[in-house]
């Protein structure tokens, strides 16, 4: 999608696990790159280990609605994976999901009264949509870059690779936003997530 | 320069460039940033109010003191503020004073959806309503000034996706607004609202509302933005990013100013335009307006009345009613989606509350609940909360129904924020009128629902002074109530002991369960993962049903039962040790019963442990 002039983005996980973050970076990014730029998140009970989604929405003119409609997002970021299910009427047909393979098991599977969905669903409902499912394995990557919390900069790297910016207008980002210390290890975080589009593409 | 501000950034921002002298609320879903980013700018004073009439009347005093105030609060605040919202609107003030309500349209943490453009219309005060961050801030510095211009507090009214969205802000400097008066007004006519006063009052309240009019003929906050004149959309707030988003070819009235409504203005637009379509969100609050002037128009005939607008439902309803939509809308069906497993809130593993819970869960009593994050002991399989209602409102559920001779002993639950907000009067309620409702009051030591802020309970105050904290036993004691204890919320034994003395008595009892919230920043460092001994677990079940999302069903299953042995996350486990105590056959280890395993293993087990509980 390198000559589009707006891009939609859907965010989506679980309460904690650090979409909020991932979604100010990538508003940041668009704004730098010279973007109008908006972004809209839930917060409330959520919280509380419930679903979560943030939209983030970039136009060369004009950004309007805080939201995207149905069927409007061109990458669904999803930070779990049964998540990704919910959400995947988002994407616009011909999109993008990048989809972090790690299951949160909510407590209505765990107490045995509903069954968390197998993988095959992914990329039949992806498939279904004509869009490329890239899966990343968010936390070993974070985990082997030193710290299994940059699961979400690992996200944000895979992400990266779908956009026609340098990685460095990413990194200053980023670079801003993460403590001094962390630096190193979030640069190596985000590298894995690039790394990973190339490699571990299934569609 | 510009920055990514949220709706609520934008608010405060542009309170204090109008040079805000004291902010005053009550933390609430969606407007609780409001207050937490303005206690970060330097000259304004700042708190946390212990409820929001309190707040407004806080703000209204600084502004008869002539410095500019600000009160916010979430849409049902201003239930509560309502009161004094009246009577500032008939005295007017000194200086600027605002008042935000962020209504929750779709009630993302709300217990109702309420359009707060009526209070407004209420009680004659003029209401702003921005779409992007931008306009909040400008918004509220346009409010200051208004408020000053006419002598009446003005609604900045917002909603959820406003507060909580971001977009670029343009940052401008602090104004240098020096205090309007030096000493308190001595001013009776004006601000003593007796009935000989108040009837003078009246009539310039309403001609303030006529004179409010004329200005929003000319104000650049109302603005026509003619393009095809096939379409006019008469709009306002977040809803006007949806028209432009949906409807880019149809003439726009944008009014800024909801309250009272510019007739001029709309009649020329309507004039123009073939067929004229009010898109708001909620009530019909400005179709109203219109087709009272005689204007005929269409509104919620294709409009939603409940929920949360977005670009998909005002889509699907523009198609619908044959408008040239900027693409076909979406159909919901085609996916062929897995029946999902919902994903509801819970509470948190570790929550101080579920012990509670646990105990009146067994003891099938009904308990009157309240707003906080403990509504969730509504949920399966404790299903401990049968009433609900707003902040507040749990104790006096309970005194009714025990006083009609519901012959069940009720209990009441609250936390210790809430009850701080309106469980106190009707506490004194109860003592006063002696009925034998047991109030459970929940102390985890802060306001957690909305994000961890203090309260009377904390002994901080929102902008970092040490105070003194109200102590709830020695005030429940002072009311007259003579059967209070004290538990640890993480002592079921000691809980259930406790109920069962205050039970045994048929008079008011408060039972105060205290424990900090474990998401704290310095109680997280407490963290220690309990584990389970497979060897000793039957697979009962009992753990699972204190509804902790630390515990899960593990692959393993008892040879005996057949079923599935209990496992603890040590990801999510904060060690509070409920699953232990509620465990019948001591499976699960505690934080000494690991401390002494380790002890006695090598030094390859590394988990830190501190035994800090």
């Amino acid at each position: 999608m390198p000559s589009q002039s707006a891009f939609s983005f859907v965010l989506v996980g679980v309460g904690g696990q650090g979409t909020l973050l991932a979604s100010n970076i990538l508003a940041e990014v668009g704004l730098a790159a010279g973007f109008d730029v908006k972004k809209s998140e839930v917060h409330g009970m959520a919280q509380r280990g419930g679903s979560v989604a943030s939209h983030v929405r970039w136009d060369k003119e004009k950004v309007f609605s805080p939201l995207v409609g149905l069927g409007e997002a061109d990458v669904l970021l999803s930070f779990e994976k049964m998540e990704a299910l919910r959400f995947a009427r988002f994407l616009r047909r011909g999109g993008t999901a990048v989809v972090n393979d790690m299951a949160i098991v909510p407590v209505t599977v765990s107490s045995g009264t509903s069954v968390y969905p197998g993988d095959e669903h992914l990329t039949r409902v992806f498939g279904a949509l004509d869009a490329r499912l890239v899966m990343v394995p968010g936390e070993t990557l974070a985990q082997d870059a030193g710290n299994v919390k940059a699961a979400n900069v690992v996200l944000l790297g895979a992400v990266s690779r779908l956009l026609p910016f340098p990685e460095e207008a990413w990194w200053a980002c980023i670079a801003q936003r993460v403590p001094k210390k962390f630096l190193e290890l979030n640069r190596v975080a985000f590298a894995a997530g690039r790394a990973a589009v190339s490699v571990g593409t299934r569609a | 320069m510009k920055r990514m501000l949220s709706g609520n950034e934008a608010i405060a921002r542009g309170a204090w460039e109008a040079g805000v002298h004291l902010a005053a609320a009550y933390p609430g879903t969606p407007s609780t940033e409001i207050l937490e980013e303005l206690s970060r700018f330097p000259h304004v004073y700042c708190e946390w109010s212990t409820n929001e009439k309190v707040a407004v009347d806080v703000a209204v005093g600084a502004a008869y003191a002539g410095r500019r105030a600000i009160a916010t609060m979430k849409h049902v605040g201003l239930n509560v503020a309502a009161d004094s919202f009246f009577y500032a609107s008939f005295t007017g003030a000194e200086a600027g004073l605002v008042i935000v309500s962020a209504d929750d349209p779709g009630m993302h943490s709300s217990q109702n959806e309420q359009d707060n453009r009526r209070f407004a219309q209420f009680a004659r005060v003029p209401c702003l309503e921005p779409s992007d961050s931008q306009e909040c801030k400008d918004f509220t510095i346009a409010a200051f000034d208004l408020s000053e211009k006419f002598d009446t507090p003005v609604l900045l009214r917002t909603t959820t996706r406003t507060n909580h969205s971001s977009t670029p802000v343009e940052l401008g400097e602090r104004a240098d607004v020096a205090p309007r008066r030096k000493k308190f007004p001595r001013d009776p006519a004006k601000y003593v609202m007796i009935p000989a006063n108040a009837r003078a009052r009246h009539p310039l309240v309403e001609q303030r509302v006529l004179d409010l009019a004329a200005w929003a003929e000319k104000t650049p906050l109302n603005r026509i933005e003619w393009r095809d004149r096939a379409i006019g959309i008469v709009t306002a707030g977040i809803a006007y990013q949806y028209a432009r988003e949906v409807l880019p070819a149809a003439s726009v009235l944008k009014l800024g100013m909801v309250y009272p409504v510019p007739e001029r203005l709309i009649r020329a637009f309507a004039a123009g335009v073939e067929r004229l379509i009010v898109l708001e969100e909620l009530d019909p609050v400005l179709e109203q307006e219109i087709r009272l002037l005689g204007i005929a128009c269409e509104g919620k005939s294709i409009f939603p009345l409940c929920g949360e607008l977005d670009p998909t439902v005002v889509r699907r309803a523009a198609a619908a009613a044959g408008l040239a939509v900027d693409r076909p809308p979406v159909g919901a069906a085609a996916l062929d989606l897995p029946e999902l497993p919902a994903r509801p809130p819970v509470l948190c593993a570790g929550c101080p509350h579920r012990g509670v819970f646990q105990l009146l869960s067994k003891k099938k009593v009904p308990v009157a609940g309240d707003i906080g994050c403990y509504t969730l002991g509504l949920l399966p399989p404790l299903s401990a909360i049968h009433s609900c209602g707003c902040m507040g409102a749990g104790i006096g559920v309970a005194h009714g129904a025990a006083k009609a001779g519901i012959g069940e002993r009720m209990v009441a639950v609250i936390g210790d924020s809430t009850f701080y907000h309106t469980g106190l009067p009707a506490l004194a309620n109860v003592a006063y009128n002696r009925s034998n409702v047991l109030t459970i009051i929940l102390d985890n030591r802060t306001t957690a629902m909305t994000g961890h802020q203090s309260n009377p309970g904390t002994g901080l105050t929102l902008q970092h002074q040490d105070t003194g904290v109200i102590e709830l036993e020695p005030l429940v004691r002072a009311l007259g109530i003579r059967r209070v204890a004290t538990v640890d919320s993480y002592d079921v034994a000691g809980l259930e002991k406790a109920y069962k003395e205050l039970m045994a008595h048929d008079e008011p009892a408060v039972l105060v369960a205290r424990r900090e919230c474990a998401l704290l920043p310095e109680i997280r460092k407490r963290w220690v993962a309990l584990e389970v001994v497979e060897e000793a677990c039957t697979g009962c079940g009992i753990c699972f049903r204190i509804g902790c999302p630390a515990i899960l069903k593990s692959e393993e299953m008892d040879a005996k039962s057949g079923k599935p042995l209990a496992l603890i996350d040590a990801d999510a486990c904060t060690g509070c040790e409920v699953c232990a105590q509620v465990c019948p056959h001591d499976a699960i280890l505690t934080r000494d019963q690991m401390r002494e395993a380790r002890e006695h293993q090598p030094a390859s087990c590394s988990t830190p442990l501190d035994g800090g509980n």
